[in-house]
């Protein structure tokens, strides 16, 4: 299949050890693979995924060399949580698009009172980038089944990317779980819409 | 066209042996390598296993190749340690089947104790390594493992690190070859390595080495791309992918075979480049023998020992590029925790309360060495807390270790425990030895072991016994205690610390994050009991937090109902129901 672009396109993943960022990962992956990309994507294993956070990269493009994104160079942000996009702010190119799951999920160094959650995250971020946030658990709960509220936010992500709606739908098909096919299509096109 | 696939490095590594005629495979889990054997599995041609340690591991894989068979171990790069003493003499013997050993490092620590290179250690056991730099690779490099360890009667390591490991690309897949068995024949001077032999086989290994690197030459992993001559690099693994980023116009020679090394092609490449450069992680292993040739070459001048590198730090420190990056936010840590429904969070819990110092050990419960639950002094290495409790006993005394105990989970204790625990009997120790057992591996992502009743094959086997283990080596005091009986804990660890002799506390609940551990409560907030006193909040679970008024409030979505807060408030304000 043709490759489109010859430009490597840099896509983060960030959030919080146990959120479920892996599915995210293997759908891009598909697509990718699917519209005859080279593509590499590296993520975190072991200790930091017991509540620390994560970060998982995804670059695609007609030949990938190395599978991290660095600074200034992310085309697209996925944040899962909203400290976490704060915190991985900076790694956006100029003109980078910051997808935020409005959800607040407090660091231990919160809870114990040695640090305190910032105010106003999403003011913070949207005074300097282009920023899409929703409740994507809200939402998902609206839908009857909290735990799609990933493949909500993979539907808001997919506004901002190059590939064609069916390829995301068909992807996705072929990657969840035969029964909640139903739910997390349901799911993409509720984060697809949102704006 | 061939069947494509995304890959992990270790998926590929996993396939790679598949495709290679593998039979049997052994390992320890542990992180970058555990998926290896967690792939390898998915293949019913190839005989895998989860062994103890990595020591034995690395023996049935021997085993396994002296009999004439393709064999692999695979381990994190601390596993080579504990794998060394085979490692070491068993290149001396050589193979009959091909023989490779997977060391995957972790620069940066991700989750690790330190930072070490497995060359150094392959280069000082005299085993030749191949590195990788992407997941295609992976695969291939691996059956270029089995290959050269056939023609050249050695064991071959395949070193990755935790970036090619955990890291994904596209793999073209081939079919598994039949590898036929080799033929087993009685043969002492290469099998028993007493001093008469080893002596005659240490030259051997000499001229093994010498015959690779001269052959390294001609091998085709070792790849010059001339480009522009201003720059040369020599590199391999994933640095080559941060040179090839940031240095697209740079001659590069990339070296697949990373020990021994072409010396006639480095040299070569070396006289037609201006100035050269040598990009590696860790430890300057290619560069420093590079120089010991008289070769003008900069590496770690300018380039760090520690962590991992990128493409950015290449663009500053070989090309002095101005980055314009922005200063990242000042946001709180957010540091790796126990789970919300941990058991070892429960045990700490104790330990806290009562002042107990705590020799600790490898896996999740290291974490019980920061705030807000302070109980382990040290970490050193798999099963090290029991012979350090030990340590401090002989130095220091039976009153001086009132207050400390040992602290190692059940897979540890099943690595290594177990024989600091056999020291501390025959050496007439005086201590407590608490055993958590979750059962299961738990840092690595749950595998079984010896003591759990399963295979990594998936089948259940007679679970072995740490009770009955402990009672067999003489151990009088040998207590089983609920996780989450905080009572009685308190009083058994009371007890067991101020008596004299060796004592072990099993504290038993399984892992709350194993599939066959069932939620059966839910913890109920009544807020208008709640005193705002914090003792709740104490153990520092993260599905407690405090309200805007003070007051306690549960995040539903994580809490599984473990009710260690409730036990903790004196009021009645938190409560564990049933569901």
């Amino acid at each position: 299949m043709a490759v489109q672009t010859k430009e490597t396109k840099n896509i983060m993943i960030v959030g919080v050890g146990g959120q479920g960022t892996l599915l995210t990962s293997r759908i891009l992956g598909g697509i990718t693979l699917d519209a005859g990309y080279d593509v590499k994507l590296s993520e975190v294993h072991g200790m930091a995924q017991r509540g620390g956070s994560v970060v998982t990269y995804v670059r695609y493009g007609s030949n990938v060399a190395e599978p991290i994104v660095e600074e200034g160079q992310a085309d697209v942000l996925i944040a899962f949580e909203r400290l976490e996009a704060l915190r991985y702010a900076h790694f956006l190119k100029k003109g980078g698009v910051l997808i935020v799951n409005d959800q607040r999920i407090d660091p231990i160094t919160v809870v114990t009172g040695a640090a305190q959650y910032p105010a106003d995250i999403l003011d913070t971020l949207r005074a300097k980038y282009k920023v899409i946030s929703a409740d994507a658990s809200a939402e998902a709960l609206k839908l009857g089944n909290s735990r799609v509220f990933n493949t909500i936010i993979i539907g808001m992500a997919a506004a901002h990317m190059d590939f064609e709606k069916e390829a995301w739908l068909k992807v996705i098909e072929k990657t969840v779980p035969p029964k909640t096919v139903a739910i997390n299509l349901a799911a993409f096109e509720v984060g697809y819409n949102l704006k | 066209m061939s069947e494509q696939k995304i890959m992990l490095g270790n998926e590929a590594i996993a396939r790679g042996a598949y495709e290679a005629g593998v039979k049997v495979s052994a390992a320890y889990p542990g992180t970058p390598s555990t998926e290896i054997s967690e792939n390898i599995v998915k293949y019913p041609e190839i005989y895998c296993e989860w062994s103890p340690n990595e020591k034995v591991a690395t023996e049935v894989a021997i085993g396994a190749a002296i009999s004439g068979v393709r064999a692999m171990a695979s381990m994190k790069h601390v596993g080579v340690n504990v794998a060394s003493d085979p490692l070491y003499t068993i290149s001396y013997g050589g193979i009959n089947g091909g023989l490779v050993l997977v060391a995957a490092d972790d620069p940066g620590l991700y989750s690790s104790q330190n930072e070490q290179d497995s060359r150094m250690v392959a280069r000082a056991a005299m085993v030749p390594v191949l590195e990788p730099s992407d997941s295609q690779e992976a695969k291939d490099f691996t059956k270029l493992a089995f290959e050269l360890s056939e023609k050249y009667d050695t064991p071959m390591m395949v070193r990755t690190t935790t970036r090619i490991a955990h890291s994904q690309g596209i793999v073209t897949l081939e079919p598994r070859v039949e590898v036929e068995d080799k033929p087993y024949s009685r043969n002492p001077a290469k099998f028993v390595m007493m001093p008469g032999n080893a002596k005659g086989r240490h030259v051997y290994v000499e001229q093994r080495l010498k015959q690779m690197a001269e052959d390294a030459c001609t091998l085709p992993v070792n790849r010059v791309e001339m480009r522009d001559t201003k720059i040369g690099v020599i590199t391999s693994g994933i640095p080559y992918q941060y040179v090839r980023e940031a240095l697209p116009d740079a001659s590069v020679l990339k070296l697949g075979l990373v020990h021994p090394l072409p010396r006639k092609l480095i040299e070569e490449f070396a006289s037609k480049v201006d100035t050269l450069y040598v990009v590696e992680e860790l430890e300057p292993v290619i560069e420093e023998q590079v120089k010991s040739w008289g070769i003008k070459a900069i590496g770690k001048e300018i380039l760090t020992v520690q962590g991992e590198y990128s493409a950015n730090m290449l663009r500053k420190a070989i090309l002095h590029q101005e980055l314009d990056i922005e200063e990242p936010a000042a946001v709180p840590a957010r540091p790796p925790i126990l789970c919300p429904g941990c058991p070892h969070r429960s045990v700490f819990s104790v330990m806290n309360k009562l002042g107990i110092h705590a020799a600790g050990d490898i896996g999740c419960y290291t974490l019980g060495a920061v705030a807000p639950l302070n109980v382990i002094d040290t970490t050193v290495c798999m099963g090290a807390s029991i012979s350090t409790l030990h340590g401090m006993e002989k130095a220091k005394g039976r009153d001086y270790i009132r207050n400390w105990v040992a602290m190692i989970g059940d897979s540890t204790f099943m690595h290594t425990g177990i024989n600091s625990l056999m020291n501390m009997v025959y050496n007439q120790s005086n201590g407590t030895v608490i055993i958590m057992d979750n059962s299961t591996t738990g840092m690595t992502g749950h595998q079984d072991h010896a003591a759990t009743g399963k295979t990594l094959m998936g089948q259940e086997v007679p679970a072995i016994s740490i009770y009955h283990m402990c009672k067999a080596m003489g151990i009088e005091h040998v207590v089983e205690v609920d996780a989450f009986d905080i009572q009685t804990l308190e009083k058994v660890v009371k007890e067991e610390v101020n008596r004299d002799g060796v004592s072990v506390i099993i504290t038993k609940s399984p892992c709350v994050l194993l599939k066959t551990t069932k939620t059966t409560h839910k913890l109920v907030v009544h807020s208008d009991k709640c005193k705002k006193c914090g003792l709740c909040l104490k153990p520092g679970c993260p599905a407690l937090t405090k309200a805007e008024d003070g007051t306690v409030k549960v995040d539903a979505t994580m809490c599984n109902g473990c009710g260690l807060c409730a036990k903790r408030c004196p009021f009645g304000a938190l409560e564990q129901v049933a569901l």
